[in-house]
């Protein structure tokens, strides 16, 4: 092992390729924990959409289909420009890298951008729970049932978004140092991961919120 | 390490993009309870597609594996003990087909 490899290794692994396995580990298991934190609303909405499914599938139709359907492509592209993130730090490509992060931290502001007017859309539509919630069809507490559940898991979802789109603009700063591109880019990896994560959890939430009723 | 070519990501990009497609069309097309399992049989491989290529669990070892795995059968749990509590004491009531 050569001086600089050496000292990017902690004092408690053998080498680098153990010390990116743990982690990788360290961060697989968080996601785990993630999934539960997520899966308590995923179970709430199960119940209640098994309790209410024509009131869910009317809820359903009053969301904005094109910008869910958008926001999932932003979001696959994104998790594609991460991916190819972590294979310039691999190559120890240092400019690549930077624009990747950069592209990757864009498309999620532009995510939380659409997100945001669709929020407005939805309470100047009286969809938001609360005093000021109007529905015209039938069972109206079912209806705001399902738009609590729909701020809940799409506002955790944006605030992990958000998160995300801190740790690419972090990242890239140090990304353009050259941290990552001397063979320590083991960072550049667990970020990804988490960000990978957040894209699977939109893909769940797309379906789920947007499509429960065929329109 | 592998380095994968850049195509290897693009590729799975666009197997996405693809599912995406059918996820949205789907939406406009009345196919009854199948419009659920159809959506969630997508997003599943969706995740397979993203766990696999994007997350590298493909060329991952058994460690990383269990450890994924371990997460989704965790959530299972959850679902089957929460769903069997609230069917056991009547609180929703039993499927009919």
């Amino acid at each position: 092992m050569n001086a600089s490899a050496a000292s990017l290794v902690a004092e408690q692994f053998d080498d680098l390729g153990q010390q990116r396995e743990a982690a990788k580990l360290g961060m697989w298991i968080f996601l785990a924990t993630e999934v539960l934190f997520f899966g308590g609303l995923f179970l709430s909405y199960t119940i209640y959409r098994y309790l209410y499914p024509e009131t869910f599938a009317a809820a359903s139709r009053h969301t904005e289909v094109i910008l869910g359907g958008a926001n999932t492509a932003i979001l696959l592209l994104s998790s594609t420009f991460m991916a190819l993130a972590v294979r310039a730090a691999q190559l120890g490509q240092r400019r690549p890298l930077v624009w990747l992060l950069l592209a990757t931290a864009s498309l999620g502001i532009f995510f939380m951008g659409v997100k945001a007017f669709e929020y407005d859309k939805d309470y100047t539509a009286h969809l938001l729970p609360g005093a000021h919630f109007l529905w015209h069809e039938a069972n109206p507490g079912a209806a705001e049932l399902f738009f609590w559940l729909y701020y809940a898991m799409t506002g955790l979802h944006a605030i992990h978004v958000t998160v995300g789109i801190v740790l690419m603009l972090v990242l890239a700063t140090l990304a353009h140092r050259g941290k990552f591109t001397s063979g320590g880019y083991m960072t550049v990896e667990v970020v990804g991961l988490y960000w990978h994560f957040v894209d699977i959890v939109w893909v769940f939430l797309f379906p789920m919120l947007y499509l429960a009723g065929h329109r | 390490m592998t380095t994968h070519p850049t195509s290897y990501y693009w590729k799975n990009c666009a197997y996405l993009m693809a599912l995406l497609a059918l996820t949205w069309c789907l939406g406009y097309v009345n196919l009854g309870v199948f419009n659920l399992v159809a959506a969630l049989g997508i997003s599943c491989a969706k995740t397979i597609l993203i766990a696999l290529f994007f997350m590298h669990l493909k060329t991952e070892s058994r460690m990383l594996h269990f450890a994924a795995g371990v997460g989704i059968i965790w959530l299972l749990i959850m679902f089957t003990l929460t769903l069997a509590d609230y069917l056991g004491r009547g609180l929703i009531a039993m499927p009919r087909y």
